[in-house]
């Protein structure tokens, strides 16, 4: 850890990033953040006078999607600020230190910055037979995870391994693969779930906090609302196909060429907040299903639990994961349509058969008061 | 009690053997609830219509998308019955308090009393072709009173709350619908699990719909109580005098 006065304009400006630069990034930023143009300016502010805060990136159990993503931020200037802020100091898929040097840095960090430095975690902690099925550096990494949250201002759990389990979590869930807020108590996590997140939600998400000493405001499920307060759904591009009742029916049909909903093909589309059919991913070049490509719905809790991936109607897990509401519920129906013929055709003939014999001699046995 | 013959009524179309009884009556179900009955049952039968053609659309619409709008129209029909069917349930709660005893029927569950369940097995028996003759009930039975609590009660609190927790998301965060109803969201993280779940409430209401018409109709013509008639005019009449 260098000089903790130095601010992130000074990090860039040693980037040779232009001063005309920087300022279009806070442009840039402001927007993204849903701010609005009078926010750039504190933006850059901000970033000029307040001393960097050090991020330590932590990586669980996890395949590193998340990082792919972040470092192919869209904008090139997001990539160099925010990279060079955290290589500083800790991420162990990116950073030059290695082995027990970079291991101390942690412990570094955690006493020169207490209470100050953000925890960004990537992948979870599987806590089954004391957390041995992940141990970076030879420790269990739940203790670590505990250990560095517990004197962070704040911990940011990137992706959906973090957020909510994400595949290793899925079931039956073998090393009882755990969200980071199941763990860590007493400081406050941020979800930025995808699988990976965007990398300009991500770099976002980052900016906002450094920028404004402060967390965005979040969602129920602890999400930036900036970023997941809205389904794909509600912006998407193929919307008034879904509208006007226009659906791919078959991958390979003329509807799929002429780029129909894809709520048939099992997109998800209307139940996945995520910014993706606003954002678009690689600087907006494309998203799932402007490939041609239903939502998997990979931002969600338990996507992978909530399949089939190709099918509108999606299993009735936990209950009975091989079955739709349908198949359950039109057998059920189905169940009780025949019983109910079968119970009427009993009443039927047992009331003939009461009829008969009671007819014998007296008129009608219709109400046992006649008589 | 005397027993009047046909002789008696001046019907042109009397015939021989024709006999009537003295019918006891009692009024059970009052106005604002027998229409509360029938709007319900139109409500539910056009959600569960709309409801399945949301989660299994028809045939796609051929044409430009602006000259189409299906499954807006759908899905409109959909959300005006619900509030429908919402606001009638809630003035149906109202009639509860207001309305006479057997209004509240549909609310109670004696789960702690014994002779209620005595009552639900004796029921079932009739049902399992064990009884030569029904019990006589002003109300529901109690085997009915089981059936309407556990699968209508709970199902329709069950079906307004998943069904505006899901039109929260389209409403948006902001909207009241969410702020009343997003905690189902806390419950199932994922929404995609509110629509499967809403989804078999819908199968659900299809079964009991399927079990309380016919069994409105053979409780009609078997039991000792008249039944469909009497949620037209209110006026449960029993067929015979005698004591159960």
């Amino acid at each position: 850890m260098s000089g903790t006065q130095e601010t992130f304009y000074d990090v860039m400006r040693r980037q040779g990033i232009s001063r005309r630069g920087f300022l279009k990034f806070c442009a840039l930023t402001s927007a993204s953040l849903g701010l609005g143009a009078s926010f750039a300016p504190r933006i850059a502010e901000a970033l000029e006078t307040k001393p960097r805060i050090p991020v330590i990136w932590l990586h669980g159990l996890e395949c590193t999607c998340c990082t792919e993503s972040f470092i192919r931020s869209a904008h090139p200037l997001v990539k160099d600020v925010v990279l060079s802020m955290i290589s500083l100091d800790y991420d162990d898929t990116i950073m030059a230190a290695a082995g027990h040097q970079a291991e101390a840095i942690l412990e570094e960090v955690r006493t020169t910055h207490k209470g100050r430095y953000v925890l960004a975690v990537e992948g979870n902690p599987p806590l089954k037979d004391g957390g041995i099925y992940c141990m970076p550096g030879g420790r269990p990494f739940v203790d670590t995870l505990k250990d560095m949250a517990a004197d962070a201002q704040a911990v940011i759990a990137w992706g959906s391994c973090a957020s909510w389990g994400c595949v290793q979590a899925a079931r039956p869930n073998p090393t009882q693969a755990t969200p980071v807020d199941k763990v860590v108590t007493g400081t406050p996590v941020l979800k930025v779930p995808g699988c990976p997140p965007i990398a300009e939600v991500m770099t976002g998400v980052l900016t906002y906090m450094l920028t404004f000493d402060r967390l965005p405001e979040v969602d129920r499920q602890g999400r930036p609302k900036m970023f997941y307060s809205q389904r794909i759904h509600d912006k998407c591009y193929r919307r008034p196909h879904f509208d006007a009742g226009q659906f791919v029916e078959k991958f390979d049909d003329e509807n799929a060429r002429k780029g129909y909903c894809l709520y048939k093909m099992g997109c998800k589309g209307p139940t996945t907040y995520n910014a993706c059919s606003t954002v678009g991913w690689n600087t907006g070049t494309s998203f799932p299903i402007q490939s041609g490509h239903g939502c998997l719905g990979c931002s969600e809790h338990d996507f992978w639990d909530k399949g089939p991936f190709y099918q509108r109607l999606t299993s009735l897990e936990p209950v009975a994961a091989e079955s739709t509401a349908d198949s359950v519920g039109g057998t059920l129906a189905a169940v009780a349509g025949g019983a109910v013929a079968a119970h009427g055709a009993i009443s039927i003939a047992k009331r003939g058969l009461e009829k008969r014999r009671a007819g014998t001699g007296s008129r009608g046995g219709e109400s046992g008061d006649a008589e | 009690m005397p027993i009047h013959t046909g002789r008696d009524i001046h019907a042109l179309d009397v015939a021989q053997g024709d006999a009537s009884v003295d019918r006891t009556s009692i009024y059970v179900y009052e106005a604002p609830l027998r229409a509360w009955h029938w709007i319900n049952a139109l409500a539910l039968t056009i959600l569960a219509v709309t409801g399945y053609f949301i989660g299994q659309p028809l045939p796609s619409v051929p044409g430009e998308a602006s000259d189409a709008s299906l499954m807006v129209a759908i899905r409109e029909i959909h959300f005006i019955t619900a509030y429908v069917l919402a606001i009638g349930w809630l003035v149906r709660i109202y009639w509860a308090f207001v309305g006479n005893p057997h209004s509240r029927q549909l609310f109670k569950l004696p789960f702690w009393r014994k002779s209620y369940w005595n009552g639900v097995v004796w029921e079932a028996s009739w049902y399992a072709f064990l009884r030569k003759e029904p019990k006589k009930y002003v109300g529901h039975n109690p085997l009915a009173q089981f059936v309407m609590f556990t699968v209508f009660t709970v199902g329709m609190f069950f079906m307004i709350i998943t069904g505006f927790a899901l039109y929260s998301e389209g409403a948006g965060i902001d909207s009241w619908q969410y702020a009343l109803f997003g905690w189902v969201f806390d419950i199932f993280p994922n929404s995609q699990a509110v629509h499967t779940w809403h989804r078999l409430g819908m199968w659900i209401f299809v079964t009991y719909v399927i079990v309380h018409v016919y069994a409105a109709v053979r409780e009609d013509i078997l039991s000792r109580q008249s039944m469909i008639s009497t949620m037209i005019s209110g006026e449960r009449m029993f067929k015979d005098n005698r004591d159960d």
